[in-house]
């Protein structure tokens, strides 16, 4: 792929514009965060590109935004954040993606590293056995028409009604587990198929279960309030999404607006882009669809929250209350939410696309949970498998510049092809257990598609966000133990 | 001449198919499509599937094509390996695919894909014709 040659204008250290003039078509400026160095990487490739062709978007305010995990995807970059008027903008399943609900869940633990990693080996094999994962892994719920139905429009709140986790659990998930506005009626036979033998399954790619410890805290009395009390604590990282049922809700939908775009004439520089008036019928009948499978992806990871908790209580012979594992936060991060922000003076109802982003509200915002009231909302950035993972809060500078968001990852820099020819799968698992992280894999080729090689250095990512004022480190924890889909 | 070719992309992957007919081109795209998620040397042909898709255009067909695949993939668990293609159109396509239900034992899995997307989409006729697809993996 070509490098990228287009302008940037450097603002401050970590702040880089794409000027509205680089393109005709582009209705904002793009606004990338990174450092000098980053951009040498980003520019090998066209998520800049991807960045322009997003400030196309009919309705889009501010800017057209990437965060420093910035890499290429398909119509939006991954890393970015668009923000369109309710009013007269648009909304683009492109700006969610395919994975809808992609997102994390942090879970907390009294156990401390020693106790873990005398049984690691165990309790990995315990997680692979009991949360399905891998490609074409089936569930163990198997969801007939009615459920999915209760699945899609309850989220997690379905999974706790089945005595899978806590009413606790659903305070500190993004939305509660259940986003508002879900209707199954809007969801097509084919999603709803897909999504019934996969409800409870990990998946495969980069979707894992990550078993860390925490290697320095930065803020100890917001980490204390997230139940993160001392390094050497053991932590349980959850990442995985919507799987068929969302894949399919995003095709049938980028199927339909492609239509609405031609109807309505709007001029898109690229096909992936197909978006709809976010109040005409497509649009919030798409809205409708992706609550449904956003819902779908929180009842996932709150069944397996469930079976972890099952599998600790079994390997460490404790009470799950000894365990202590208990949910810090869950987000989501490829997601388009309604929010309200204020843009020039003036109040306006955005359509806030997250693709490869998550929301970071500030301490006092009244859509995060009471608990965390005074500290922010817990940001949740997992690195790849060989390096670490960040806990972080929202602040007050996000709601200003960023529409209340902050990376999601580390971003990928090769090609899983790529990092495929330079390791195999063994190589990888012997370098990892050489520094003491074990890992269990679903799929071949998996371990080499994800070494650490194939990512960025999510410090870097997380300094960027950190020092550009996005959001604030609280927490670093390295791995241990990790399941790989 | 060969079926086709891996395009390197960071995140995700992509293909270009070739065919000395159209048809053949989308066949193509299929396999290559499945080679991402399976090692086919260890997959029969053991049962068959009729598939008949529509779209708009002739790019969207190829997108059509792919991601019913895939969703027979998901709900029947078929690892296709070979594909018929009869009948196609601008718009339209009808076509077997052959190949076998998952066997964890017997097969080995890759990645895999979530959809076949529209960004980079291309069917191309030069000597011959290509269909060029970027998936989300």
């Amino acid at each position: 792929m070509a490098r990228w040659e287009g302008p940037l204008k450097k603002i401050d250290d970590y702040r880089w514009e794409i000027p509205q003039s680089y393109k005709s078509g582009m209705r904002v400026p793009g606004l990338i965060y990174a450092s000098e160095e980053m951009l040498k990487s980003i520019r090998e490739e066209q998520s800049l590109e991807q960045v322009a062709n997003v400030a196309f978007l009919p309705g889009i305010v501010g800017y057209s935004l990437a965060m420093p995990d910035i890499h290429w995807g398909y119509g939006f970059p991954i890393g970015g954040v668009a923000a369109t008027r309710v009013d007269d903008g648009v909304i683009s399943p492109g700006g969610v993606g395919y994975d809808i609900n992609c997102g994390v869940r942090l879970l907390r633990t009294n156990l401390r590293e020693s106790e873990v990693r005398a049984r690691i080996e165990q309790l990995l094999s315990e997680l692979f056995v009991n949360v399905p994962s891998g490609v074409g892994s089936k569930g163990k719920i198997r969801a007939g028409k009615k459920e999915i139905d209760e699945i899609i429009s309850k989220g997690a709140r379905w999974a706790v009604e089945r005595g899978f986790g806590t009413k606790e659990d659903l305070e500190v998930t993004e939305e509660g587990g259940c986003l508002k506005g879900a209707d199954p009626d809007k969801v097509s036979f084919k999603a709803k198929e897909r999504g019934s033998p996969q409800s409870g399954t990990l998946g495969s790619g980069n979707h894992f279960l990550e078993v860390e410890v925490v290697e320095e805290i930065y803020e100890p009395g917001i980490a204390k309030i997230m139940g993160i009390e001392e390094v050497g604590q053991v932590l349980l990282l959850i990442h995985t999404g919507s799987r068929g049922l969302g894949h399919q809700v995003c095709d049938d939908y980028v199927r339909t607006l492609r239509e609405v775009v031609q109807r309505y004439d709007i001029n898109l520089p690229d096909r992936e882009l197909a978006c709809a008036p976010v109040k005409s019928k497509e649009g919030q009948n798409y809205l409708a669809a992706m609550a449904c499978a956003a819902n779908y992806a929180w009842a996932n990871r709150q069944c397996i929250t469930h079976w972890a908790r099952e599998c600790f209580v079994k390997v460490f012979g404790k009470s799950l209350r000894q365990i202590g594992l208990e949910m810090v936060y869950d987000v989501a991060h490829n997601i388009a939410k309604m929010e309200s922000y204020q843009v020039e003076g003036k109040r306006l109802d955005l359509c806030v696309h997250r693709k490869g982003a998550t929301r970071a509200f500030p301490a006092g915002h009244p859509d995060i949970p009471s608990r965390y009231k005074e500290i922010g909302q817990p940001v949740l950035i997992p690195g790849d498998m060989g390096r670490c993972s960040y806990v972080a809060v929202g602040t007050e500078r996000a709601m200003k510049e960023s529409f209340g968001s902050v990376c999601h990852g580390a971003g990928r820099v090769k090609s899983r092809h790529a990092a495929r020819r330079l390791q195999r799968d063994a190589d990888v698992a012997r370098e990892l257990a050489s520094r003491g992280i074990s890992v269990r894999a679903a799929s071949k080729g998996g371990l080499a598609e994800e070494a650490s090689e194939a990512y960025k250095d999510v410090t870097e990512v997380v300094e960027v966000c950190h020092q550009a004022g996005l959001c604030r480190k609280v927490v670093k924890a390295r791995p241990m133990g990790v399941v790989k889909g | 001449m060969k079926k086709f070719d891996i395009i390197e992309h960071t995140a995700d992957i992509g293909i270009v198919a070739y065919g000395t007919e159209l048809k053949e081109a989308f066949a193509n795209a299929a396999y290559a499509m499945f080679t991402l998620i399976a090692d086919l040397e260890d997959v029969k042909e053991v049962v068959c599937r009729q598939i008949e898709v529509e779209a708009g255009d002739r790019e969207s067909l190829v997108v059509s094509w792919l991601n019913e695949l895939l969703y027979l993939f998901d709900v029947e668990g078929v690892i296709f390996k070979r594909f018929k293609v009869m009948e196609l159109s601008e718009t339209s396509l009808k076509a077997e695919g052959y190949g076998e239900l998952i066997d964890k034992a017997r097969h080995s899995l890759k990645a895999g894909v979530k959809a076949a997307t529209y960004y980079m989409l291309r069917v191309e006729k030069d000597n011959g014709y290509s269909v060029r697809v970027i998936f989300d993996v």
